[in-house]
């Protein structure tokens, strides 16, 4: 049904047509409209038989979801950022102990300092974690993806991370088709775990396991990951035939076939770097665009063939590495090792900055004609960071607090964050 | 919503954060017959809302307007009284228009909200929603009483700025202070 809705109470009635069985969750900013939607479903009895658990941190919220899920419960949860983390060890023990737990990361920058907007530093900080993790790049594929995330968890017992840009997609209120119950009872078969705890017939799970064995376990993740880039694009496919529209599953390509210049990226960002590939295209410029939304497992072997006959690639991505790089960019520069194009790093829209068509055209420009660096921040003030090396070089007291701006703020609004931890 | 119901696409999403009460906050919105990709926020707009008449020499709302821009403002004065003659000068007179949209609201829900009967009078003022599926929307989103006050609020806003624009001396200065 087309529907005019917010991207976080789109996902909520989604999720709530998925049946959970358990919700736990605690709230923060961008995620809190999805739980507080769910939690109304729950609440109205228009999601039953659900039970809304109430908890006092994240760490208890990925705690009750991996006890819901390991007595066979389908589970569910939601987080961002400082939240993600906090609940790290947990996340760990999701994946380790092979529970299908889906959770919505609605993705936002981490501290310090503290800022509540968009990026994907949450998300990369879980990228070795043992949960597949999907990007949404617009909130029809933010719904369709966490269809397919509880389809794909309880299929290859393992945990599934649906990632939504916090406030750019989940406060975004745009056309979704949502899914009919009846469509989704048709795709996502009830829940019939592999395994489950049970008090008549008690079992441990995730009990120690030395040197002799850990490594085999973690290599059967490992190829539990793999299985996953079999299967995504078939239920991708699947999902197509159930619901009639197509489903996001790997990547998508925007314009690539005859392009020199290829960008890739991830989430929302990817609609705006389309836009200016058109604005390029029309002044006579080859580019194209990967927009990657099987982040974990990565998909080298597809993102190769994607690139291949490419002159340049131009990763595009929300998060480094301080002193490092680009995560994302680091994947790709494995996946084209073969190939003679060159890999660009851009650093863009850290802590919510806004990524405007005009500065990505205006950075395709500058790649067309050989300017761009190996790794570059997208509207980096520049005067603003020369002004404090130099002032650190000259003794460096007073002036700047640690961790704060060298001037006035630059987000749209300042002060202490009241919205969320 | 309203856009959507008439067959359009259309995009709204808010610019805020951890602001107190009565922070400045900025919302936009994009209506387009196509479907539409970007997510940047809107640095050149065809229309402006200002909801609060205390911002204008405070922050810089004007910024981006091309000359053919749309304007209304939300205040029981003129743009003149605003102090914004001079701005008014090198925009068309007939897309600048005030309403007095808080007192509308006050009158109508008896709440200071003003967002509906602004709505109101950027339909009469551009045309590009129908007062019909903007009462749809209104209603639609706000059930039972408050969507009826909201709409009655809608309504009182479209007819003071459909009838300023009307009027042979409306200059874009004119308050239509009628319902203070």
């Amino acid at each position: 049904m087309l529907a005019q809705i917010e991207g976080s109470r789109a996902v909520a009635r989604t999720v709530a047509c998925c049946r959970p069985e358990v919700v736990c969750a605690y709230p923060i900013s961008p995620q809190t409209h999805i739980i507080e939607a769910v939690g109304a479903l729950v609440k109205s009895g228009e999601l039953a038989p659900c039970e809304f658990i109430n908890v006092e941190s994240e760490f208890a919220a990925m705690s009750v979801s991996i006890g819901a899920s390991a007595t066979g419960a389908r589970a569910y949860t939601a987080t961002a950022s400082q939240g993600l983390l906090y609940m790290m060890e947990a996340v760990h023990n999701a994946a380790g102990l092979e529970l299908p737990i889906v959770m919505t990361l609605a993705n936002r920058a981490i501290g310090a300092p503290i800022n509540i907007w968009n990026d994907h530093s949450d998300a990369m900080a879980a990228s070795g974690s043992g949960w597949v993790q999907l990007f949404a790049e617009t909130n029809q594929e933010a719904v369709d993806l966490h269809v397919l995330a509880f389809r794909l968890a309880e299929e290859l017992s393992v945990p599934v991370m649906v990632c939504m840009d916090g406030f750019v997609l989940t406060h975004a209120v745009e056309q979704v088709d949502l899914p009919e119950q009846a469509q989704v009872d048709a795709y996502l078969p009830r829940y019939r775990p592999t395994q489950s705890l049970d008090p008549d017939d008690p079992v441990s799970i995730g009990a120690m396991v030395g040197p002799e064995a850990f490594e085999e376990v973690r290599y059967l993740a490992h190829l539990r990951q793999l299985d996953a880039l079999e299967r995504i694009p078939q239920l991708a496919e699947e999902f197509a035939v159930t619901f009639g529209r197509p489903c996001a599953g790997l990547l998508g390509t925007y314009r690539t076939d005859d392009a020199d210049t290829v960008v890739v990226a991830l989430g929302s960002v990817l609609g705006t770097i389309k836009d200016a590939v058109d604005e390029r295209r029309r002044a006579g410029e080859r580019v194209g665009v990967i927009g990657v939304t099987t982040f974990r497992p990565f998909p080298a072997e597809q993102v190769r063939r994607a690139l291949a006959g490419t002159g340049r690639v131009v990763v595009v991505e929300k998060a480094f590495r301080a002193g490092g790089g680009g995560v994302l960019a680091a994947d790709i520069v494995v996946a084209v090792r073969d190939t003679a194009a060159p890999v660009h790093t851009v650093v863009a829209g850290l802590g919510g900055r806004p990524v405007t068509r005009r500065s990505v055209a205006s950075m395709l420009a500058s790649a067309g004609r050989g300017e761009l660096g190996v790794l570059s921040f997208l509207d980096l003030d520049h005067d603003v960071v020369e002004r404090e090396r130099a002032r650190v070089l000259a003794g460096g007291h007073g002036g700047r607090a640690a961790g704060s701006p060298p001037r006035g703020p630059a987000p749209p609004s300042a002060g202490p964050d009241g919205g969320a931890p | 919503m309203a856009a959507f119901d008439e067959g359009r696409y259309a995009q709204a999403f808010p610019s805020f954060g951890s602001e107190r009460m009565g922070a400045p906050v900025v919302s936009y919105c994009r209506i387009d017959d196509h479907p539409i990709r970007t997510h940047e926020p809107i640095d050149e707009p065809d229309a402006l809302i200002v909801q609060d008449a205390t911002l204008v020499h405070q922050v810089d709302l004007f910024r981006g307007l091309s000359p053919e821009a749309f304007v209304l403002v939300n205040t029981t004065r003129s743009f003149a009284d605003l102090g914004l003659a001079g701005f008014a000068a090198g925009f068309r007179p007939d897309r600048l228009r005030t309403c007095p949209a808080t007192a509308l609201a006050l009158e109508h829900l008896g709440r200071p909200l003003p967002n509906a009967a602004l709505l109101g009078g950027f339909a009469a003022l551009t045309g590009r929603i129908t007062l019909e599926a903007l009462g749809k929307a209104i209603t639609d989103r706000f059930p039972g009483g408050p969507g009826v006050a909201n709409l009655a609020a809608a309504r009182a806003a479209y007819r003071i700025v459909a009838d300023e624009g009307i009027r042979p001396d409306a200059g874009g200065v004119v308050t239509g202070a009628g319902a203070d």
